[in-house]
């Protein structure tokens, strides 16, 4: 039975996604707050410029890796949770189909999205 | 003659997908967890179409600027920040949900001696701190939104 | 009939008109439900079940509920009163319902029998599942034990809350995820499947976890906390599910338990004289 370590990775996502998306939001939506104290310097964070300025950094490489992984994991599984409490009338073959599809889905995204993140720090650091 | 079939012929009552929306009259966290599984779907719907949108920044400066420029009008723009409220919700009910489904601040059994006081009832003023701090959340972002921009 | 009346009235002498509209479904009658409206002469300290027995007696003897004790034990009488799942024999009309109007419905989340009686067969077959009695490996103690186990106050206390269920089904009515998802065990069968599994004397954890782990198990359970605030006997039921989850948890993690061993008989002990022994068995085993 693997549901129990399926819900506990949930949990564990849930606090690695609180701490980088914290990071994540603080500088993309709350920059003008931070720029007024001087923790961030001033500029357009949407500006091409600007993301090639993060891209190129690791640790932003490691924030951005660690926050697509986990939170594909989180938001994936709390979408099966829904569909199995929804359809009650699916056969356990059924579940089965939805469980991986969700899984392939979840995944192709991981490897695109992965791969978007390497190749701009990549593209950055050229 | 009539004759009676012992046969149960019953009414099917459940409350279904609508009784997440509205059971009857419960307290709080019930309806939390409405608001908690909403807002996780649209956070889920926004990442999705996140990855795909930033995905443009290794296509050059015009790709991105093309795409930035297709997501930029007012109606995106408070789309966003509708975004930053479903995540600052179901941050902080997420941190209630974490602490106690794993049984940490729920405290030990008790005997049950009139009037009960359930687990939950026990944590009510932390969710209502939890609830407080979402909106302050909420609030300091829409400053950022709307008023530094 | 109308003495019966009169007799309640020289009693007490304050009365209070409610009105009262509860539920009808009669299948041989009117398949159509439909909801019966009627007007009692509410007396100060009666309960929702005294209102509904006076309307079987003196308005209309049709309307059917199901109860027993009057007490708040047998736990026949659970019925949705002002979209809240209750005991009608412990729910005061006047002091704790506070309104002119009282609904009466049947449990959410069960098929109606009739009128505002639930059948709780989903209730009894999850419970079933769970599998509520002490397991043990060694079947010799777990049928007929040659002593008693051990167990501390302490260990008494944790499960002791949740063993005080009466099976009324009052939380699967309140159980957002139960109305959704049939196949979901529900806050009645998780209580009860933690009550043993952390009862000392018992050894059957591995087992229950069959039932328990699984894509409708146990961690279909988002605390909802409806289950608990339905709860009559305060045993709390969504929070008996968080520790199951924790404990699960901690012994996917390696928590071993030892169950409790059986006290051995003293031996060299003489009985004193005097004590009259126990009276034969009425019935061999």
């Amino acid at each position: 039975m693997r549901d129990s370590m399926f819900w506990f990775w949930h949990l564990m996502a849930a606090i690695v996604i609180l701490i980088v998306l914290s990071i994540h939001f603080g500088v993309m939506h709350l920059e003008g707050i931070l720029q007024m104290f001087g923790i961030m310097s001033a500029g357009d964070v949407r500006s091409y410029a600007e993301v090639l300025v993060r891209a190129k950094t690791v640790a932003y490489l490691v924030i951005y890796l660690l926050l697509m992984w986990f939170a594909l994991y989180h938001g994936f599984y709390g979408l099966r949770s829904i569909i199995v409490e929804m359809s009650d009338k699916m056969s356990k073959a059924g579940e089965i189909v939805v469980g991986w599809s969700i899984f392939l889905f979840g995944l192709g995204l991981a490897i695109y999205g992965s791969y978007v993140i390497i190749a701009g720090f990549v593209l950055a650091n050229a | 003659m009539k004759t009676v079939s012992l046969e149960k012929r019953t009414l099917p009552h459940r409350l279904g997908i609508g009784g997440w929306a509205y059971g009857g009259r419960y307290g709080l966290e019930r309806y939390l967890f409405i608001l908690h599984r909403i807002a996780g779907l649209s956070i889920l719907l926004y990442f999705i179409l996140h990855i795909f949108i930033t995905g443009q920044k290794i296509n050059g400066k015009q790709a991105w600027d093309a795409v930035m420029g297709s997501v930029g009008g007012t109606w995106f723009y408070i789309g966003e920040y509708l975004l930053f409220v479903a995540v600052a919700f179901h941050a902080m009910n997420g941190i209630r949900l974490i602490l106690s489904e794993f049984g940490w601040i729920l405290g030990k059994p008790k005997r049950p001696i009139y009037p009960y006081q359930s687990a939950n009832m026990r944590i009510r003023v932390f969710t209502w701190i939890m609830m407080i701090l979402a909106v302050i959340i909420m609030a300091v972002g829409g400053f950022d939104f709307f008023l530094m921009h | 009939m109308s003495g019966t009346t009169d007799s309640y009235k020289t009693n007490f002498t304050e009365t209070k008109d409610i009105v009262f509209k509860i539920f009808r479904y009669e299948p041989d009658v009117n398949p159509k439900p439909h909801f019966d409206t009627f007007t009692v002469p509410v007396v100060k300290g009666w309960t929702v079940l005294d209102a509904v027995m006076y309307i079987k007696e003196n308005l209309d003897s049709t309307v059917s509920y199901r109860a027993s004790c009057r007490m708040g034990i047998c736990g026949s009488c659970a019925m949705e009163i002002n979209g809240k799942p209750r005991l009608a024999c412990q729910t005061q009309v006047i002091s704790e319902l506070r309104s002119k109007e009282v609904v009466i419905k049947p449990l959410a989340n069960y098929p109606v029998l009739r009128d505002v009686v639930p059948d709780l067969t989903p209730l009894i077959e999850k419970h079933a599942d769970v599998r509520p009695y002490i397991l043990r490996k060694d079947k010799k103690v777990e049928v007929n034990p040659k002593g008693e186990l051990y167990q501390t106050p302490d260990q008494l206390e944790e499960y002791l809350q949740f063993s005080y269920c009466i099976k009324c089904g009052a939380c699967l009515a309140a159980c957002p995820v139960t109305g959704a998802d049939v196949k979901f065990i529900g806050p009645q069968a998780l209580t009860q499947s933690y009550r043993y599994s952390v009862d000392t004397r018992d050894d059957g954890f591995k087992l229950r976890l069959e039932v328990m782990d699984h894509s409708h198990g146990v961690w279909h359970c988002h605390f909802a906390g409806a289950c608990s605030e339905a709860c009559p006997k305060g045993v709390d039921p969504a929070f008996a599910i968080q520790l199951f989850k924790r404990e699960i948890t901690a012994r996917k993690f390696g928590k071993e338990v030892e169950p409790a061993r059986l006290a051995r008989q003293p031996a060299d002990v003489k009985r004193r004289e005097n004590i009259p022994y126990a009276p034969e068995k009425t019935v061999k085993q």
